[in-house]
């Protein structure tokens, strides 16, 4: 690794500053499970390592039945999912939290880097923007708020101008009879990359039978987590059934632009997709139920 | 070049005071700053667990964790596995199961496997399995390791 500088700034503020001192060549980093390697390997370079961890808003995970949840950028995957707020009420997140990496990796990686990281792999993506997260960023010009779905621009790009700062995710407090999963397929049972994943989540009427609305997300599919917008919205209203399943499929299989490479052929992926989002939205509706 | 940064840090209970550049990872400053070598490197990238130590209570893999983060931190490492009245049940039920060829990986397993059971004592062979999915050996074939776990846990337990 080339030398670097590194500080560790305790607000928000002087973070800001740090980052905006360096322009393009600051990093911020959360757990470094991504930032490491790429500085190691030579994929990315800095000057100066902003570490995030000593600022008390990077690091809090609170919940508020009005206000929602509200996820510190740099809160490690273990503290999301010995979180009992976000157990009982974000299943869905816990979901892509606890297949990241290792339980060395879950020790160290955020949700933030995940985010902030880019990659259209990434498995925390998509059930956050099914979950209609919205990314709470700082920088010299003040605050801004980017829906998640908004985020990423490419692989390993975003909306972040350079001395800007990702402070949050805040997720909105779950609707009465909702409920998500984030599925992925990987070879293996541990410690892979997509090959595909989807994240969905439901709103459902009071009976239970009918969606009131749906939001689909899919990972490794294209250049960036794709928002299946069409598939959810093409529940809202209907009936839970294999028919109206069948369509939300149908419709992210179509918003599905993959490559074929070394983990998977287009095909694969495709197909991936469909089964994929049966699947979620089936678990998506059993938690909705209280089923499970 | 920027300088040394000067770290306090805990290490095995022991208060200790290094210089590192800030690219130098915490394996390389256990390893080649404080010769404490029983920390072993595998891959440099995350993905074996060779690295692993516990930082502040949660294992992570110290190659993926930079020297200066230790500032203020405490970490537990092999070497401060066994105590001065012997090996640690899980160190011995490593070796009475032959849970071991080249032992490169061993160190890792053993900081982890110790960090799982310090957690949670009755953890069943799927438990097991999962937490050490992080962690590779390219010589056991992983049986003789899950064996020897759960034989420490019993003989932890008794
Ligand atoms: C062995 C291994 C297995 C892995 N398995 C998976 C997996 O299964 N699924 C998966 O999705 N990923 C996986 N990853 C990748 C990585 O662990 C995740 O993407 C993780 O969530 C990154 O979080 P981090 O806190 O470590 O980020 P870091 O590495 O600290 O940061 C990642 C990027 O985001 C930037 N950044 C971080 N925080 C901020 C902030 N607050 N504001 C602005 N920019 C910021 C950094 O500068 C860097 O560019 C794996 C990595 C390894 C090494
Ligand atoms: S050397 Fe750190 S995980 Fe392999
Ligand atoms: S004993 Fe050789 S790698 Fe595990």
């Amino acid at each position: 690794m080339e030398a670097i500088e590194y500080t560790t700034p305790k607000t928000i503020a002087e973070a800001v500053q740090a980052m905006a001192s360096a322009g393009d060549r600051a990093r911020a980093l959360a757990g470094g499970t991504d930032l490491l390697v790429q500085l190691r390997g030579g994929r990315r370079s800095a000057d100066l390592v902003v570490d995030v961890k000593d600022i008390p808003e990077l690091n809090e995970v609170s919940y508020n039945p009005q206000s929602g949840l509200t996820i510190g950028a740099a809160a490690p995957c273990y503290q999301i999912y010995a979180n009992a707020d976000v157990a009982a009420n974000y299943p869905g997140l816990v979901d892509s939290a606890s297949l990241i990496g290792s339980i060395q990796i879950q020790g160290r990686a955020s949700l933030g880097g995940n985010l902030c990281n880019s990659a259209p792999s990434a498995d925390a993506i998509p059930p956050m923007i099914a979950m209609g997260g919205v990314a709470n960023i700082a920088g010299p010009n003040g605050t801004r708020q980017v829906a998640v779905e908004d985020f990423c621009t490419g692989p390993g790009r975003n909306v972040l101008e350079s001395g800007e700062l990702l402070v949050s995710i805040n997720i909105p407090a779950p609707a009465p009879n909702s409920g998500a999963n984030y599925l992925r397929f990987i070879p293996r049972n541990e410690m892979d990359i997509a090959v595909a994943g989807v994240g969905s989540a439901v709103v459902l009427d009071s009976s239970g039978q009918n969606f009131v609305s749906a939001r689909i997300a899919l990972a490794s599919v294209a250049p960036t987590p794709v928002f299946a917008r069409e598939a959810g919205d093409s529940l809202a209203g209907k009936a839970v059934s294999d028919e109206s399943i069948e369509e939300a499929a149908r419709l992210a299989m179509e918003a599905a632009v993959p490559i074929t490479d070394m983990r998977g052929t287009v095909r694969q992926r495709i197909h991936l997709v469909g089964v994929l989002t049966r699947r979620t939205l089936n678990n998506a509706i059993r938690r909705a139920r209280g089923e499970e | 070049m920027p300088g040394l940064v000067h770290v306090s840090t805990t290490i095995n209970g022991n208060p200790t005071d290094f210089l590192c550049e800030p690219r130098q990872s915490l394996l390389e400053v256990l390893r080649d700053v404080l010769g404490m070598t029983g920390t072993k490197e595998g891959c440099n990238d995350g993905n074996c667990g060779a690295c692993t130590v516990v930082l502040d209570g949660r294992i992570v893999t110290s190659c993926l964790v930079l020297g200066v983060e230790a500032q203020g931190k405490e970490v537990s490492t092999i070497e401060g596995v066994a105590s001065p009245e012997g090996l640690h049940p899980v160190q011995l039920a490593f070796l009475e199961n032959a849970a071991l060829q080249c032992g490169i990986c061993t160190p890792g397993f053993i900081v982890a496997s110790k960090a799982l059971l310090d957690r949670e004592p009755d953890a069943d062979e799927g438990r097991i399995r999962h937490w050490l999915a992080g962690n590779l050996c390219r010589c056991t074939g992983y049986d003789k390791i899950v064996r020897a776990v759960l034989d420490a846990e019993d003989k932890m337990k008794a």
